[in-house]
């Protein structure tokens, strides 16, 4: 397995949409219950072991079995009950596929399936394995919100960049764990909620003046 | 849940992954290198690496960018109600304020609502434009299955700075709208919107003895910055059909479509 094309898909800068979105970090700013660093670290970390954990184990079930991608689908529109959380993930997921086309051949994966899906998918492409498609989607669900939170509250980059270095470890951990579980039924695989991500996401889908998508 | 997705499971087994399929069904290519050999790859079997084609030619993208407040909303809605008998037109918006620009144009009633998608763009307005263009290409795709072909898409980009500028996989060309009310400095600071824009608005030149802006000073340092490259100077409140840009614009869409 190459590690450089695991550094490629997981790049921040590649182009897959997801700069537009904060993770539920721009509700948590406006609501307040997110304003300083260590605020920050706690947001993560609470996103880490929910959304996390959940995109960890589809991304690496659909790398092992990119032809389960319909079932492991549908598994996670049962775990998204906010239907802008399921739109976010959509459209993060088409724009993923979107962009790894150009780099390498893909299997079907429908038009906008979910984005840890399209990650399984695309990473079994790539020729990563499951434990790489997991820690792909574990770091993932923590820097888009990093990043937002320096845009949004003016955050010291440094100070933010430590949190996620020593979130790293704990990246580690949920991807062995998903990797351990890719044979799974669907109906097992982590389900791990965050309640207030799900209002959070709904109440912001309502919003007349937002600068993320979700 | 999917209903026009393809499932995996009713797939043609030379759709799955090569690594999927048995190896009975491999490709007769398959072959083994000697150690001497040029690494070289092979196309995936069974993989189209093409993407699908079109079926009609795609409507002309053109993108609008320029700083904050300078009139790019004002301009599109003048092209909206320039061409919008003669085109089927569509616009797509990334306002900060994610329908302000959809909702100035459905006021003025220039462009019914499902003609306009709004994206947002993450505190970056320029990224989506440049950098990550997934959303826009995803509205402009989505615009085109909703309402059939299209002739032209324009995309306004949220206001931002001189820098700012669209990628070529986005829009095919690009028009950089300035106002004098800016100071008649502006074209010669350059940046790759006044020096590299396919066509380079100077609006507002109603507001001109107002603001004490030599547009003669524009119009050299415009040329000096563009060299070939057309420069018209506008004011949107006295001509509300943007009469130089549609022209520049009707232009465009008629070298595409053969006669
Ligand atoms: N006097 C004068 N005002 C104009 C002209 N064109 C636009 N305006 C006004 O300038 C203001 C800003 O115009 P917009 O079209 O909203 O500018 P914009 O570039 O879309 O602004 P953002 O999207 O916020 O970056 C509005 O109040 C317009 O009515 C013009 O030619 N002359
Ligand atoms: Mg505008």
């Amino acid at each position: 397995m190459s590690l450089a094309t695991l550094l490629v898909l997981a790049d921040g800068r590649l182009p897959a949409g997801g700069h537009a979105h904060s993770g539920g970090l721009e509700t948590a700013v406006s609501s307040g219950r997110v304003r300083t660093v260590a605020d920050v670290g706690r947001f993560l970390c609470g996103r880490l072991f929910t959304a996390g954990l959940v995109a960890a184990a589809f991304a690496a079930a659909a790398c092992a079995r990119p032809d389960r991608w319909a079932e492991l689908d549908d598994g996670l529109d049962a775990r998204t009950p906010s239907p802008a959380l399921r739109k976010a993930s959509r459209a993060q997921g088409r724009a993923l596929l979107r962009a790894a086309r150009a780099m390498w051949p893909l299997p079907a994966a429908g038009r906008e399936p979910h984005h840890p899906v399209a990650l399984g998918v695309v990473a079994a492409a790539a020729r990563l394995d499951p434990a790489a498609a997991a820690v792909a989607a574990a770091h993932g669900s923590v820097t888009g919100p990093a990043s937002a939170a320096v845009r949004l509250l003016g955050l010291d980059p440094y100070a933010v960049h430590a949190l996620l270095a020593g979130l790293a470890p704990d990246c580690d951990r949920i991807a062995a764990d998903a990797a351990a579980r890719i044979d799974d039924p669907v109906d097992a695989l982590p389900a791990a909620g965050a309640p207030l991500l799900d209002i959070g996401a709904e109440l912001h889908a309502t919003w007349e003046v937002r600068l993320f998508a979700s | 849940m999917h209903p026009d997705d393809k499932r995996s499971d009713d797939k043609h087994p030379d759709d799955r992954h090569p690594d999927d399929r048995h190896p009975d069904d491999r490709h007769p290519d398959d072959h083994t290198h000697g150690p001497d050999e040029v690494p070289h790859t092979h196309p995936e079997p069974g993989i189209d690496p093409h993407p699908p084609l079109a079926e009609v030619p795609r409507a002309l993208r053109i993108g609008i960018g320029g700083p904050v407040g300078s009139g790019k909303t004002a301009l599109v809605a003048a092209l909206c109600r320039a061409l919008g008998g003669q085109l089927r037109l569509a616009v797509v918006t990334n306002d900060i304020y994610t329908t302000e620009d959809a909702d100035f144009l459905l006021r003025n009633g220039v462009l019914p609502a499902e003609r306009i998608r709004a994206v947002e763009t993450g505190c970056c307005p320029h990224t989506a434009i440049r950098d990550d263009i997934s959303a826009n290409l995803d509205a402009v795709e989505d615009l085109e299955v909703a309402l059939g072909p299209l002739d032209l898409v324009l995309v306004e980009s949220g206001g931002d700075n001189l820098t700012a500028t669209f990628s070529k996989g986005l829009i095919d060309r690009q028009i950089f709208v300035v106002d004098v009310a800016g100071g008649d400095k502006v074209p010669r600071k350059g940046g790759p919107g006044v020096t590299a824009a396919d066509l380079l608005v100077i609006n507002k030149t109603d507001l001109a003895p107002l603001v004490g802006a030599d547009l003669s000073v524009m119009d050299r340092d415009a040329r000096a910055r563009r060299g070939d490259l057309p420069t018209v100077f506008l004011s949107l409140t006295e001509d509300r059909a943007a009469t130089p840009v549609a022209d520049w614009i009707r232009g465009l869409v008629a070298a595409r479509i053969p006669a």
